[in-house]
């Protein structure tokens, strides 16, 4: 018998009351935690996904469109740019690294995203299997759509046009896996790229292609094309030449990932804060839900309250023994809480996953965890005070001898 | 043993109380008796160390009560004096065993299940160990009360009517209860009770409504 057998012993005989609350609380927390992982997952992966790269070149269109389709591969591109301008972005002084893009094409829903390996080098990839492409045809498939897509090296597959399940399917060029990447945790896990002069043969079908490795020589300038341009800075004052550069000496636009990711998850940022206050009036009705439970308790134990005066406890000890019951039911919840938002996190992220959007996990942990059960803790701890401070000033002798 | 001298107490400016001097010897046995309403309850919880009184002194097993702090009179109680309330007042969220060991926690004492098993086989209690008070039959309960009163053998062991509402048999067997158990551990006891069943039984009696101002 210890303080915290008494107060077990006291949730167990009213269960049902008990469990409400820990269901109350618990929903609160888990939807806390869950916003806590998810946002934290979202901003890292993307985050990492921009990481050195500090503009984006596409064409005339949407900035946010832009930074969407070329750096996340979520939106549609806003156009093409015209190869010849691409090589002049490429030669200005103020550019270290431009990593060419060129899009259009998908395989089963996944982005088929033609470029060079400094794309692959920008975000450290390393293959699990087989090699690089070499070849125009040649595929290499990230980590989780192999997965998903039971794709193999040797394997061959059709590419259909347009980003959507629907496009029309170029049946006359085959890709070849050639080689399957690690898992990188970045926006590469879920795209097949191949080389871009890959992408301009698909499109230049109506051509009379003799060596489709040859394909840059057979195509005319003008159906040469990227989709977008990612370029790293020379240096910090390339920020004031080159997007000024872009916008008024030629028809592409220069988009800021930054500032772009920066305006999107302000506008996501309504939908997690109207979220956040959800889960705190959870919380505190939780909270309300526990003081009135030990309030009325009060009520049916206030002689076992006197009788335990009688055997000895002195006032302090029958207040912790109410704090006790809160600071239970509060941990209790709160565990369960924190264990069910990684659960609700990972069945997401699961679905999330399957509909190959950006993928979330529930088995992280962030440090905020700790002040959401801290956050817990307290109102539990709040909500029996008032019971407490009854508890302690129990009248023994007027309790005992109205009964 | 326990002294009380010049006790009065007022509830509300009215005299509800009024003990010149009684004085018992430790281990003796003794009826407080009067009708009710005489105060039978108040002088129990005076006794208890459960209610100061407004005046006078109130000694028990050599100890003034009036010197103690509040959270010394409860150590005392818990360890020295046993009370059996007449509504009993089990603690129904615990079973039996509990119940006592919580007696013994609750006083600050070391949780002995062996003394705990040892007072219940002694009140014919040992098969009802882990029955819930609310299983128990009014007997059943009453000696599980009983039980706890003396787990931490008290120097002072209290029983507030506890024959009133039992008929003629069982009223003698509670009696010889209370006297066996106080008997074992060595405790003064008193009963306070109106039942003039009992009277002939306890020699020492001490009447209350003749003390009343």
């Amino acid at each position: 018998m210890n303080l915290a057998t008494i107060s077990l012993a006291y949730l167990k005989a009213r269960s049902l009351n008990t469990l409400l609350n820990i269901v109350l609380l618990a929903l609160g927390v888990a939807t806390i935690v869950f916003l806590l992982l998810a946002t934290a997952q979202l901003d890292q992966r993307m985050r990492r996904d921009a990481q050195g790269i500090d503009l984006v070149v596409g064409a005339k269109g949407s900035p946010m469109q832009v930074i969407l389709s070329s750096i996340y591969h979520l939106d549609v591109p806003t156009g093409n740019i015209p190869y010849k301008q691409a090589l002049e972005i490429a030669k200005h002084r103020a550019v270290k690294k431009m990593i060419p893009l060129a899009l259009g094409d998908s395989y089963k829903g996944a982005r088929i995203v033609g470029t060079t390996h400094a794309y692959l080098d920008h975000y450290g990839a390393k293959m699990a299997a087989g090699k690089r492409w070499e070849n125009v045809l040649d595929a290499v498939i990230g980590a989780d759509l192999a997965k998903r897509m039971n794709l193999k090296l040797g394997d061959k597959f059709h590419g259909a046009h347009g980003l959507g399940e629907t496009g029309e399917v170029h049946e006359e060029h085959p890709y070849t896996v050639v080689g399957i990447l690690e898992h990188s945790g970045t926006v590469l896990d879920r795209l097949v790229l191949c080389s871009y002069e890959t992408v301009w043969a698909m499109h230049a079908s109506h051509h009379d292609i003799k060596d489709i490795n040859d394909i840059a020589n057979q195509l005319n300038e003008e159906e040469k094309e990227f989709t977008a341009l990612l370029i790293q800075y020379a240096s910090p004052i390339a920020a004031a030449i080159l997007p000024r550069y872009i916008n008024n000496n030629t028809d592409m636009q220069a988009a800021s990932p930054a500032y772009e990711t920066a305006r999107l998850f302000s506008i996501i940022g309504v939908g997690v804060d109207v979220l956040r206050g959800f889960a705190l009036v959870l919380v505190f009705s939780a909270g309300l839900s526990v003081f009135i439970a030990l309030y009325n308790a009060l009520n049916e134990r206030r002689y076992d309250l006197a009788v335990m005066r009688t055997l000895g406890t002195r006032p302090r000890t029958l207040m912790l023994l109410l704090l006790f019951e809160g600071l239970l039911l509060a941990l209790i919840g709160g565990a369960l809480g924190i264990v069910l938002g990684h659960v609700f996190t990972e069945v997401l992220g699961h679905a999330l996953r399957m509909a190959q959007q950006v993928s979330v996990t529930g088995w992280t942990w962030v440090s905020a965890e700790w002040w959401v059960l801290a956050l817990a803790v307290g109102v539990g701890v709040i909500a029996a005070l008032i019971p407490a401070w009854r508890a302690y000033r129990t009248d023994i002798a007027g309790t005992l001898a109205r009964g | 043993m326990f002294a009380l001298r010049d006790v009065h107490h007022a509830y509300d400016g009215k005299t509800v109380l009024s003990v010149p001097q009684w004085q018992a010897e430790q281990g003796a046995q003794w009826l407080m008796l009067g009708p009710s309403g005489s105060g039978k309850t108040t002088l129990l919880h005076v006794l208890a160390g459960i209610l100061r009184p407004s005046s006078g002194q109130v000694s028990v097993a050599g100890q003034d009560l009036g010197a103690l702090s509040a959270s010394a009179l409860d150590h005392f109680r818990g360890k020295h004096i046993g009370i059996v309330l007449q509504r009993l007042h089990l603690i129904d969220s615990l079973s039996v065993i509990k119940n006592l060991l919580l007696a013994q926690y609750l006083a600050g004492q070391s949780q002995d299940a062996g003394r705990v098993r040892e007072v219940l086989a002694s009140l014919d209690l040992a098969d009802k160990a882990n029955a819930r008070p609310h299983e128990l039959s009014f007997g059943q309960a009453q000696r599980v009360a009983v039980a706890r009163a003396v787990v931490n053998k008290p120097k002072l062991l209290l029983a507030d009517e506890p024959t009133s509402n039992l008929d003629d048999a069982r009223c003698m067997q509670v009696l010889d209860l209370l006297l066996t158990q106080a008997k074992a551990c060595g405790a003064t006891l008193v009963i306070a009770t109106h039942d003039q069943r009992i009277k002939a039984r306890v020699p020492n009696q001490f009447e209350l409504g003749a003390a009343r101002v």
